[in-house]
Order: structure tokens, then C-alpha cells, then sequence
């Protein structure tokens, strides 16, 4: 019987050691990298525009080409017209590129370009960059699509 | 202290036996579950060829199929390399046609779900795909003019039910090709273009009728989809299905740190997309640049989506709409092959480079740089024990 005990007092001093030992590397451990930035909208890089980037049909869908809509405005509001549009991008971690050349394809009004020709391969983090050219000026804006 | 270590060892003891049930994180179930054939959507119609789901067009290009007569020397048909029963390949590293290629033959199980075809995707349907070896003098070696004669002659009725009439063939000479030899060449370009375009249209029908009959080829379940189904449900697989504590390790590989599950996602296994892996090429073979010369093949084909024998809109041509024309990534990047079936065919590779799973695990656990371009696969330091699981699991993809 008493060693029964003796097995249950090792056991809980173990598991305390152990509770002990977890805590410790938990709370000191190094807070896990931030995401990366999935906003959909935000200022370009030097400031001139406001992009926002989403699916044109809501939804994401791995493996099928897809068009996704581009709205620009000034950082008054106002909508920008006319803008020229390039985009590359690719997947950082896995160092490649883009599996298809997307294009700004038709202007919809109200600063809203159609980007035709987006298409997801994998799971992970794809980086979209576009070079905007518009009355305003040149400016460049990166959006990241997690998958 | 010996009390203690005997607790140490039941504790290992307990640790030991709970590696043996499926032991799943939330992420890694959703990522199998995406890969269960159950997940595989329903067959999209072919806009680009209204043929598709035409039975009769399907019975016309099974019999095209498997008929010798379709080639130069009557001894070669598509089913010479794509065999029904081996998954419709031919186990060999090069394809033999009425010549040696210079590729793997591809096995067809859901073939029409691709957007690109053959190894480096220089054809953007199954349809113009299917006319390729049909001119190619390595494998039927035939030529359109004598394709369009022997269809009138052997299949005219049958033709004409699906396609319509028969254009007026008496004139348009026995041998006749853009693609063919000298001769050949010669015969074409005395044609007139009424003459041409008959032709095309009869010849891109046989490639409609077949790719029409190709549609039916689809992967079948595995152990692998049982295994995945009673996963997602908390069902508790029946004897037969259960999965090794080897096979089980080899899944959590694959879609974990050994990367496999990047580009081999999907019920499929294949992002349908070309990557530079550092296969080497064969020695004595004519040089290979994969996708990189693709491109401009694919564009110039008459037979593509933007070619005058495409039904409906453009609308269905993004592919090739969309396609990367120059990027240094394309320079001998071939196609993610699918891997359902694919521990029964070996051998492996573009041109059947490797002879077993084993040598291409351990390729992708030692990533050796590409001859040319760079290539994307990152060392692995796979243990014995790691790669031998791995190929364990892909078995279960072929159960
Ligand atoms: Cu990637």
C-alpha cells in the first residue's frame, strides 16, 4: 500500500515538474511572428492612393482562374480614372512567381478596375504587387492573400 | 530512483501506443480531407467543344482509340501508350510510337479536368491534345488529309450522324500536312484554303470525338479516400482501411514537413501547374526545356482556344489568355503529375527518369540543383525511416 503511495506522490511531483517546466518555455518563448498584413484595403506605398482589392464573386477559390475587383480613390475620396495597371506577385516562401499573368482588364466606374486572370495554385501566402499609373502620379501597392 | 524509472517507462510505454491511432490536428484534417476523391467536383462541360457529352461523338472516339488503323503504319493507335488496363500508360520511361519518344506516356484517370496537356502543357484542350501524336512521326505519324480520307472511308456514316456532312474530299490529295514531311508539306500548301480548312474541321472533329470518349476516365477510390471519409466522420475504419502507424506517419509527411502536399494538393494531387524540380535529363535525348518552349508551341498551334475550330466564346480561353509567357521559372518546368495510381506505373518522371518511389522520395528529400533554371525543391534530410514511410503512403493512393 505504501508503495502505491510512493507511486502516486512521484507521479503528481513529475507531472508538477513537468507543468513547471512547460510554463516556463511557453511564456518565455518568443511570441510567434506576426501574420502577414491581409487587409484588403490600404494607402499605396508613397501615399497617392487608396487601394482596396477583393474577389469579384466574394469567394476564394483555390485552382480556378478568377477576377477579383481593384478600387482606387484619392486620398480624398475621390475616385481615380484612367489609371494604367500592372500586376506581378508570387508566393515569397516558396520563391516563385505568379502561375498566370493577370491583367487589368475593363474599367467599371467609380475607380473600380476588373483584374481578370488571378489564379491560387497552393495554400500559403501569395503576394500581389501593382504598379498604378494614373493622373496623380505612379504609385505601387502590395496586397497579401492567405490561403 | 528505480520506482522512478520504472514510471518513466510506463509513461514512454503509454506514449508509444497513442502514436499508433490517428492522432490529426484540425489543419492537417482539412488539408486531408481536400484531398478525398469525395472532394473531386463534378466534371465541368467543354465549352470549347460541343462534342464533349455527346454520346455518340464518346462512341466514335472510343472506337478512334483503340483503332491501329489511325496511324502511318497501320500498327499504332492511341491505346498503343495509353494501355486500358495500365491506367492507360505504358510502364515505360519513353513513350513507343512508331518511333521512341523522347517522354513518359501519361496515364488518363481524370485527364479532362487538366488545363494544360502532355508534360510541359503545350496544348491548351483535350481535344487539340488528342490530334498531336496523330501527326507526330514518332508516334502515329500520320497526316490530316489521310486522316480526313480514312474517316470518310471507314467512319462516314457514324461522322456524319455527329458532325454533319462530310466536306468533298475527291480533290484534296491521299497526303497532306503543314506538319508532315516534305512531300507532305508540298501536297498542303498546293491546297486551296477552302480545301485546308475542310480538312482541319474533319480533323479537329476526330480530336472532339476522342477527347469526347476520354471524358469517361476518372480516378477511382482508394484506400486512401476510405481512410480520409471515416476520418473526417469519426468513423472507425474497418480493417482493411485502417492506416499502419507507417502509412499514417507518411500522410502527416506529406502534408507536413516534407512539403509534398504544395504542389500535390487537391483531390487530384496536382496544381495543375509546371515546376523546375532538378529532375535531370536523359543522356542520348534531344534537349528538353519543358514549359519554356511550350509557350510558344501552345501559341502557335491552329488548334488552340483562340484558333477557328474552337466552339463558343472565348470566354473559355483564360488559360491561355492568362498565360505566363516569359518568366525564368518555366525553363525545365514540367507538370505536378498526379499521384492516385501512380506507386502501380513506375517508371517516374518526364522521361521516366527514376525506377521506383524510392529513388524519387529520396530526390526530393536531397533536392540536387536543376541543370538549367532553378530549381524549387528545398532539401529535406528525410531519415530511412521518414522515406520509407512516405512511399508507404503513396501506396495507399494506388489500394
Ligand atoms: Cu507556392
Amino acid at each position: 500500500m505504501a508503495s502505491l503511495w510512493r507511486y502516486l506522490l512521484a507521479g503528481l511531483g513529475l507531472a508538477a515538474l513537468l507543468a513547471g517546466i512547460l510554463a516556463i518555455v511557453y511564456l518565455t518563448a518568443p511570441q510567434s511572428a506576426p501574420g502577414p498584413d491581409i487587409s484588403r484595403s490600404k494607402k499605396t506605398a508613397n501615399g497617392l492612393f487608396v487601394a482596396s482589392f477583393q474577389p469579384e464573386r466574394g469567394v476564394i477559390k483555390q485552382g480556378e482562374l478568377q477576377s477579383w475587383l481593384l478600387t482606387l480613390k484619392t486620398v480624398k475620396g475621390d475616385p481615380v480614372e484612367g489609371a494604367a495597371i500592372s500586376v506581378s506577385g508570387g508566393m515569397p516562401q516558396h520563391n516563385h512567381g505568379l502561375p498566370t499573368s493577370p491583367q487589368a482588364t475593363d474599367y467599371l466606374g467609380e475607380g473600380r478596375y476588373r483584374i481578370e486572370g488571378l489564379k491560387f495554385t497552393m495554400s500559403g501566402v501569395w503576394q500581389l504587387r501593382f504598379a498604378i499609373s494614373a493622373a496623380a502620379g505612379s504609385d505601387t501597392v502590395v496586397f497579401n492573400v492567405v490561403l | 530512483m528505480n520506482r522512478l524509472l520504472r514510471f518513466l517507462a510506463l509513461a514512454a510505454v503509454l506514449q508509444v501506443a497513442a502514436c499508433g491511432k490517428p492522432d490529426f490536428s484540425d489543419a492537417e484534417k482539412k488539408t486531408i480531407a481536400a484531398l478525398a476523391l469525395n472532394a473531386l467536383p463534378a466534371l465541368k462541360p467543354d465549352a470549347t467543344n460541343r462534342f464533349a457529352d455527346v454520346p455518340a461523338a464518346a462512341a466514335l472516339g472510343s472506337t478512334l482509340f483503340f483503332d491501329q488503323g489511325m496511324s502511318h503504319d497501320g500498327n499504332v493507335s492511341c491505346s498503343t501508350c495509353h494501355k486500358i488496363d495500365r491506367q492507360f500508360q505504358d510502364d515505360l520511361p519513353q513513350a513507343i510510337g512508331v518511333g521512341r519518344t523522347n517522354r513518359r506516356s501519361m496515364p488518363l484517370a481524370g485527364v479532362a479536368r487538366n488545363p494544360w496537356f502532355f508534360w510541359d502543357g503545350r496544348r491548351d484542350s483535350l481535344w487539340a491534345q488528342a490530334l498531336t501524336p496523330l501527326e507526330n512521326p514518332l508516334e502515329q505519324a500520320g497526316n490530316r488529309a489521310a486522316f480526313a480520307h480514312y474517316i470518310q472511308k471507314r467512319f462516314g456514316a457514324r461522322y456524319e450522324r455527329i458532325f454533319g456532312p462530310l466536306p468533298d474530299l475527291s480533290a484534296v490529295p491521299a497526303n497532306a500536312s503543314p506538319l508532315g514531311n516534305e512531300a507532305e508539306q508540298a501536297a498542303w500548301k498546293a491546297m486551296t484554303a477552302a480545301q485546308m480548312d475542310d480538312v482541319n474541321r474533319v480533323f479537329a472533329n476526330i480530336g472532339k470525338a476522342i477527347a469526347a470518349f476520354e471524358r469517361s476516365i476518372e480516378p477511382a477510390q482508394t484506400r486512401f479516400d476510405r481512410f480520409a471519409i471515416d476520418l473526417a466522420s469519426g468513423a472507425k475504419p474497418k480493417a482493411d482501411d485502417a492506416f499502419s502507424p507507417e502509412e499514417m506517419l507518411g500522410l502527416k509527411l506529406f502534408i507536413g514537413k516534407a512539403n509534398c502536399v504544395t504542389c500535390h494538393n487537391g483531390p487530384r494531387f496536382t496544381d495543375n501547374s509546371f515546376h523546375n524540380t532538378g529532375v535531370p535529363p536523359v543522356k542520348d535525348l534531344p534537349l528538353d526545356r519543358g514549359r519554356f518552349d511550350a509557350v510558344a508551341q501552345v501559341e502557335a498551334d491552329p488548334f488552340n482556344c483562340f484558333g477557328a475550330f474552337r466552339d463558343g466564346d472565348a470566354g473559355a480561353c483564360g488559360e491561355l489568355r492568362f498565360m505566363v509567357k516569359d518568366a525564368p521559372e518555366l525553363m525545365r518546368a514540367y507538370k505536378t503529375p498526379s499521384l492516385r495510381g501512380a506507386a502501380t506505373r513506375p517508371p517516374y518522371m518526364h522521361a521516366g527518369q527514376f525506377s521506383s518511389l524510392e529513388e524519387v522520395v529520396a530526390h526530393y528529400s536531397a533536392a540536387p540543383a536543376a541543370v538549367e533554371g532553378t530549381s524549387e525543391v528545398h532539401p529535406l534530410q528525410l531519415s530511412d525511416r521518414e522515406r520509407a514511410a512516405l512511399v508507404a503512403f503513396l501506396k495507399t493512393l494506388s489500394d
